[in-house]
């Protein structure tokens, strides 16, 4: 079993020059789940990542994976797996040659080669030159890499980057296996869409600066529900609205409640006798959400003492939080920013997968 | 993590490009067509096949500079290899996992070296063939002493050897200082194939000069052999300065400030 380790950042901070690329960065990330790395491009995600793998040294402050520097790791192979985006391959060398020269390194058995290839799907053209892999299978070839030592860490960088939607799919059910079986996942994206269907956990980067540590719950955490109903007679639909005294917007769509849920609004219908056509739960704006974090409308909302941080033995246990079904459990764990609660997720998914797609097809263009 | 094990990563990496038998190729053809073709020349004319020009053409001794063509014009083939088994690193952004695998940089750097000094050997063995094969034949073929019963021929062929071996360290060298493959290699053949030529003819026959070109890489390389085809061109007057272990010293003391330059100033900055 992966030995799953709590990686702790510590005042961490990298300045080139004048500029001042992460900025005294604290915070913890837990095993069992995946945390999301989120910020603009140019927030200083890739450069804290490569502090945490040595990669780029600090200016101040540390990156410790379970205690130790990534240079005391013993191996560090076995310890963390790291898909970057600037890892490259010598163009002329097989893919099976690419792993079995940092197996070597790594002291690993040359038959965990042939497995990890096997694992993301590449035995076929493990006898071929990378030369001639499409992104996808470099990506794939990545993956191998970071698996090869069987690490209790993984950390992605924007992992999802010119990947198909298969590629795409195939990716977040692979570190979904991967965080059920206990390991730390961090994964860094500026989409949030793109990884809010994966993710339990996020950090929201910009700047250099830290302005949202939690739970997905606890970045729409009593945010205003949005709700968009429909109906064949959509006067009667208006006029029962107006009643509860909301703000209703006319779409082509429907109209878009604010400040109800689609059972509130299908309640108020339903004891005014409007037959609706089509009830649908917006849930938050997710997207708009982590924009403000990141443009500073919002003010930073980071982890403080008064609210307890999971161990990392609790988040072991229960590795994936939105499979608690029972209600007193998903509260508790949305208010220690464990997860989101189950019954929140549901109704937004149906909506919000669209949605995702479009802006995934955006990024990747 | 040892030196060992990823020196072992190091030959995995080497042999599972094309770039060693490609470079191993030029190497034989490049040498043995030379070796032969020279040896040709001053065993036609030294047995009178040929027309002479001037004074006759001394066939004696005239062995164990063929032999040494491989560390004298071949020696630019090892440079290169050393300085791609670190620059290809960098082009090919492979840096980033080999120091994922292996956070130790020294180390890296100490295995990239035994691997290299391991290969040096090879290569140093391939070359030393390739001249002293077609050009004991030929020699042999027109009654010309091919020297091959004397120790000290063998003694040579081992000094080709090892100045070889000392040339992959140095390019070792001058990838981890310039880090870009095209400047590097591009370097490397300016210099040892245009400035270094010119300024050893410079001293030649410039007074004095030659006690500092004595001490330019190429001419520390053939005074480490102890023979060199320059010295026959270059009018027979000029013969090197230095001893054979002096010429040794200079050239890993090349190999040794460049590998401690690229380290400090290039090897352990942030890679991204």
């Amino acid at each position: 079993m992966p030995d799953g380790q709590v990686l702790e950042f510590a005042g961490l901070t990298k300045r080139f020059g004048t500029i001042s690329a992460v900025a005294d960065l604290t915070c913890s990330i837990q095993p069992g789940r995946i945390t999301a790395f989120l910020g603009p491009n140019g927030a200083g995600k890739t450069t804290t990542l490569r502090m945490l793998l040595g990669l780029i040294r600090p200016t101040s402050g540390s990156a410790t994976i379970g205690g130790r520097r990534y240079d005391e790791l013993a191996h560090p192979l076995h310890t963390v797996g790291a898909v970057l985006e600037a890892t490259g391959f010598h163009p002329g060398r097989t893919g099976a040659a690419h792993l079995a020269v940092y197996a070597q390194a790594a002291g690993i058995a040359r038959s965990r080669v042939d497995e990890v290839l096997e694992l993301v799907g590449l035995t076929h053209a493990a006898g071929r030159k990378v030369g001639g892999y499409s992104l996808g299978m470099r990506q794939r070839l990545g993956v191998a890499f970071a698996l090869l030592g069987d690490p209790g860490v993984l950390v992605l960088d924007e992992p999802t980057n010119g990947l198909d939607p298969e590629g795409i799919r195939w990716m977040r059910s692979f570190l979904r296996t991967l965080a059920a079986e206990g390991r730390t996942i961090l994964v860094s994206s500026h989409l949030l869409a793109e990884v809010q269907q994966t993710v339990d956990a996020a950090l929201i980067i910009s700047g250099g600066r830290l302005v949202f540590e939690g739970s997905l719950a606890d970045l729409a955490y009593q945010e205003v529900p949005v709700t968009l109903v429909d109906a064949p007679d959509r006067g009667a639909l208006v006029a029962a609205l107006e009643g509860s005294a909301v703000p209703l917007e006319h779409l082509r769509t429907g109209i878009q409640v604010q400040g109800l849920d689609a059972a509130s609004v299908g309640a108020i219908a339903a004891s005014a006798g409007v037959a609706l056509s089509a009830l649908t739960d917006r849930g938050p704006a997710l997207e708009e959400i982590f924009l403000e974090y990141v443009n500073g409308i919002r003010p930073p909302l980071l982890l403080t003492d008064d609210r307890r941080r999971p161990t990392p033995a609790d988040a072991g246990e229960e590795p994936a939080a939105e499979t608690v079904t029972d209600p007193d459990t998903a509260i508790t764990s949305s208010a220690d920013g464990m997860g989101e609660p189950a019954d929140s997720r549901e109704p937004v998914e149906p909506d919000m997968q669209p949605e995702a797609r479009a802006d995934e097809e955006g990024a990747n263009r | 993590m040892t030196v060992a094990t990823v020196t072992r990563s190091e030959f995995t990496k080497f042999f599972s490009t094309s770039l060693w038998w490609v470079l191993g190729l030029v190497l034989v053809l490049y040498i043995a067509f030379t070796a032969a073709a020279l040896a040709f020349a001053i065993g036609a004319v030294g047995s009178g096949m040929l027309p002479g020009e001037g004074a006759p053409v001394p066939t004696e001794g005239v062995a164990p500079v063929l032999y040494s063509l491989a560390a004298s014009v071949g020696y630019v083939i090892p440079l290169i290899l050393g300085t791609l088994m670190v620059t290809s690193e960098f082009r090919h952004k492979t840096l980033t996992a080999t120091f994922l695998a292996t956070p130790r940089r020294g180390t890296v750097l100490w295995a990239k070296i035994v691997a290299g000094i391991v290969v040096g050997v090879g290569f140093g063995v391939v070359g030393a063939l390739s001249s002293v094969g077609p050009a004991a034949g030929l020699l042999a073929a027109f009654g010309v002493e091919t020297d091959l019963g004397v120790g000290s021929t063998w003694a040579l062929i081992a000094r080709v050897v090892l100045a070889l071996t000392i040339w992959v360290v140095v390019g070792i060298g001058v990838g981890s200082l310039v880090r870009n493959q095209v400047a590097a290699v591009v370097g490397v053949l300016v210099f040892t194939q245009f400035l270094e030529p010119i300024a050893r003819a410079a001293g030649a026959f410039v007074s004095g000069l030659d006690t500092v070109t004595n001490y330019l890489p190429g001419a520390a390389s053939d005074a480490l052999v102890g023979a060199s085809i320059f010295q026959m061109a270059g009018a027979g007057t000029s013969t090197s300065g230095l001893e054979w272990w002096a010429g040794g010293a200079v050239l890993l003391a090349y190999a040794a400030v460049l590998l401690v330059l690229g380290y400090a100033l290039n090897w352990r900055r942030d890679v991204s």
